[in-house]
């Protein structure tokens, strides 16, 4: 089987167009596909009308901060934007839209989306402004919100080990939505702080096995950590 | 850029008697700002398990000069080591842990309160909208809701009021309120004031409301 190492501009012209749907993995730092996402915010002529979901609306200058800055994306699935008050700016003056979804149901959704389930039933929420407009559904004399699963048409990650094959690790608190995100998309750029040797990884610690995944690419030093080495 | 704040002399008043309320061996999730700060002031003889929603049950003390690019960052954005026996998983694990029910205890921070326990923490429309992250669900699933919050808002107005004006997190959650001057316990469907801080009187800490707050017949020692 031939590996999936692409370089960064080869996998991203492969796999992304404007005007699609792309899944963004990360929460806070951890997770988030930098590199990636500096490229498209590098080329914003060549890549936007984007509808993202993310967990996070990052920071003004960060990750997809950057693409909400250059107006690169339409819409914005995610749960949390406190951290980014550009952002808010923006939604508030009607700029850019922005679906707020509690964050399990939002995960959830995605792992749904990727486990071939359309939708499924939730309590969360139901009695709050979020389930204003939402359809219900009654079970065993229980109200519910039908959640309707999350697809799209391509996910970029970050994962902290990655094999040729694709099989993907991560540290700590870094897996976070990639894992979900990495099941939902028809295809899945993975940015890898490591790339090793197929083999290397346990079989029993990989947590996204490589059949989801369609290109691999190599994460740059990011320019602070740029900054801090000079 | 995180979410981590000085801390003033209220907010350490309301952390030291937070402190108290946590029992040994709890899973207990903390609200991003003042919350996080609460494990500084657990005894070392309490062992409980700290959740964070992005994924790591077993939360331990900040990393010293630790950037957010640590490979394990709490719910806030903040560096942190991980006790024994911690574990680690994603997004969809970390909430079924949240809405199975394995939580004991949450401890949030709040815009605003209702005697009756509905609770507003996600969104002021069209001035701030940090977003409910997992907040509703924490929220409502929990076997105990605690918030901590100063007494009156940066306007002078009790953050506890008759109605909630606000869109709600989640509806009659609250189960504990503890302010820099009270505690407040929900009873009979009510929050009701149970411990007032040695520095205050029931009448000072009554006086910001404009409706009738139920008060304990006999009030708890404050503890600390």
């Amino acid at each position: 089987m031939p590996h999936k190492i692409k370089n960064i501009a080869e996998a991203v012209t492969a796999y992304i167009r404007s005007g699609q749907s792309m899944m963004v993995g990360g929460f806070g730092r951890g997770g988030v596909p930098f590199s990636i996402i500096d490229y498209l915010a590098d080329h914003p002529e060549q890549y936007k009308g984007l509808i993202l979901y993310k967990n996070d609306a990052n920071e003004p200058d960060l990750g997809i901060g950057r693409l909400l800055k250059n107006r690169q994306v339409k819409h914005l699935y995610t749960t949390h934007i406190g951290l980014n008050p550009a952002f808010i700016a923006q939604m508030n003056a009607g700029e850019i839209a922005c679906t707020l979804t509690p964050q399990g149901i939002f995960a959830e959704k995605i792992r749904a989306g990727g486990a071939g389930i359309p939708a499924f039933l939730s309590d969360i929420g139901l009695h709050t402004s979020y389930a204003k407009g939402k359809e219900k559904m009654t079970l065993d004399g229980q109200n519910y919100i039908l959640e309707r699963a999350y697809h799209a048409d391509v996910a970029i990650i970050c994962a902290d080990m990655v094999d040729q094959k694709g099989n993907c690790w991560w540290q700590g608190s870094n897996r976070n939505m990639c894992v979900a995100m990495g099941t939902a998309c028809d295809h899945v750029i993975v940015e890898a702080k490591e790339i090793v040797d197929t083999g290397r990884l346990q079989p029993e610690n990989i947590h996204l096995p490589g059949v989801f995944v369609s290109a691999v690419v190599r994460a740059e030093p990011r320019r602070h950590q740029q900054e801090a080495a000079a | 850029m995180s979410f981590h704040r000085q801390m003033t002399g209220k907010d350490e008043i309301i952390l030291r008697r937070a402190a108290q309320e946590v029992q040994q061996g709890q899973t207990i999730n903390l609200g991003i700002g003042l919350p996080t700060m609460l494990p500084i002031f657990l005894p070392a003889t309490i062992d409980v398990m700290f959740h964070a929603e992005n994924g790591c049950l077993g939360m331990g003390k900040p990393v010293d000069n630790g950037t957010p690019d640590y490979p394990v960052i709490d719910a806030g954005g903040r560096a942190c080591h991980l006790v024994s026996g911690a574990a680690c998983f994603d997004s969809v694990l970390s909430f079924t842990i949240v809405r199975g029910g394995r939580l004991d205890l949450v401890i949030l921070g709040a815009f605003e309160v209702a005697i009756n326990g509905d609770l507003a923490n996600w969104t002021i429309p069209g001035k701030s909208t940090p977003g409910m992250g997992g907040g509703m669900e924490v929220a409502q699933k929990a076997k105990r809701v605690m918030v901590l919050s100063h007494h009156l808002d940066k306007n002078g107005r009790a953050k506890l009021a008759e109605k909630c004006s606000l869109p709600l997190t989640a509806p009659g959650c609250v189960d504990t309120l503890i302010t820099e001057q009270a505690v407040f316990r929900r009873q009979n469907g009510r929050l009701t004031l149970v411990s007032l801080h040695p520095d205050t009187t029931l009448e000072i800490a009554t006086s910001p409301f404009d409706f009738k707050v139920p008060v304990a017949q006999k009030l708890e020692t404050w503890r600390a």
